[in-house]
């Protein structure tokens, strides 16, 4: 994956990035996996390597596909991102370890949920009982929010349309 | 449009089999990985492979952008849909127990209208994404 990115990074052929960006899904998909979120894996494999990738290219379609080269050395914007990344991988150093039983969030309400989800839902998948059943408004809040990106692109892309016939 | 005869015929044995793929992850999602949002994906992504296989004009006359449309408005109106219906039948807002005699099985059909509703926005909305770029670019002018 880091290679991926590096070379994401390095390139100048666009199609070449965007081919190289589902395969970085693709092998986040397999990373998930190995973590045991197998729903997650298998949206990261459908969007992100299957719908993004075919956008993209919809999108490269309509402009050039070799990227200019930068007017600036971009020394500025790397600092501030490597500063950012820097703190963030600091924040990671003091959170529990992966999949430790007495970590903050399986000892609030997952338990709850694991244990009274045989008698109130009789679900087998856990995933879709938390996410349909007990937390009903964040999904609906989900969908909501994906209606509204729709709309907004419908409304963005269908106005210069109009413009551009008479 | 170029006439690819191979794309052509490999497209047309896989796509009945992503759909199938597609209403699988849909209605198995109770039991195994999956649901309503990898659904409609998987869906919209099958006929995103037929508009590129067979260009965009037939891929628009099988799902027409009318139809598009209104799913995307639809999917959000049967989640919210399953809210109201919990309140008519006296429960909470998005409360399932309600929905049937026994509320286990109540749990269940509002699980399954839940999921039908994010399937059905989500493929809308891919959909119309990708009818809006191709759209753009005049792809079906070849």
């Amino acid at each position: 994956m880091a290679l991926t990115v590096l070379v994401i990074a390095r390139s100048r052929n666009l199609f070449g990035v965007i081919v190289l960006g589902g395969l970085y899904s693709f092998l986040m998909s397999t990373a998930l996996v190995a973590m045991d979120a197998v729903d997650v894996a298998m949206t990261e494999a459908a969007v992100g390597a299957g719908i993004s990738t075919v956008l993209l290219l919809g999108a490269l379609y309509l402009c050039k596909s070799e990227e200019t080269k930068p007017v600036r050395k971009p020394w500025g914007p790397l600092a501030a991102s490597l500063a950012v990344g820097g703190v963030l991988v600091y924040g990671t150093l003091r959170l529990p370890e992966f999949s430790d039983p007495s970590a903050p969030i399986h000892v609030h309400v997952a338990p709850r949920y694991l244990n009274e989800m045989k008698t109130e839902v009789d679900v087998p998948n856990a995933v879709t009982a938390v996410l349909a059943s007990y937390r009903g408004y964040d999904t609906l809040g989900e969908t909501t929010v994906v209606f509204t990106a729709g709309a907004g692109v419908i409304a963005l892309l269908r106005r210069r349309r109009k413009d551009r016939q008479p | 449009m170029r006439y690819d005869l191979i794309l052509r015929v490999v497209a047309k044995l896989m796509i009945p089999f992503i759909l199938l793929f597609a209403l699988y992850v849909q209605f198995h999602g109770d039991f195994g990985p999956g649901g309503g949002f990898q659904a409609g994906v998987i869906l919209a992504a099958a006929v995103v492979f037929y508009a590129l296989i067979f260009g965009l004009a037939d891929a628009r006359k099988l799902v027409p952008e009318p139809l598009v449309e209104s799913m995307l408005a639809l999917g959000v109106l049967i989640y919210g849909g399953v809210g109201v219906a919990g309140l008519l039948l006296g429960g909470n807002y998005l409360d399932y127990f309600v929905l049937d005699p026994n509320p286990v099985l109540g749990q269940h059909r509002g699980i399954f209208w839940v999921e039908v509703g994010v399937a059905v926005t989500v493929s809308g909305v891919m959909l119309k994404i990708f009818y809006m770029f191709a759209d753009r670019g005049r792809m079906d002018d070849e």
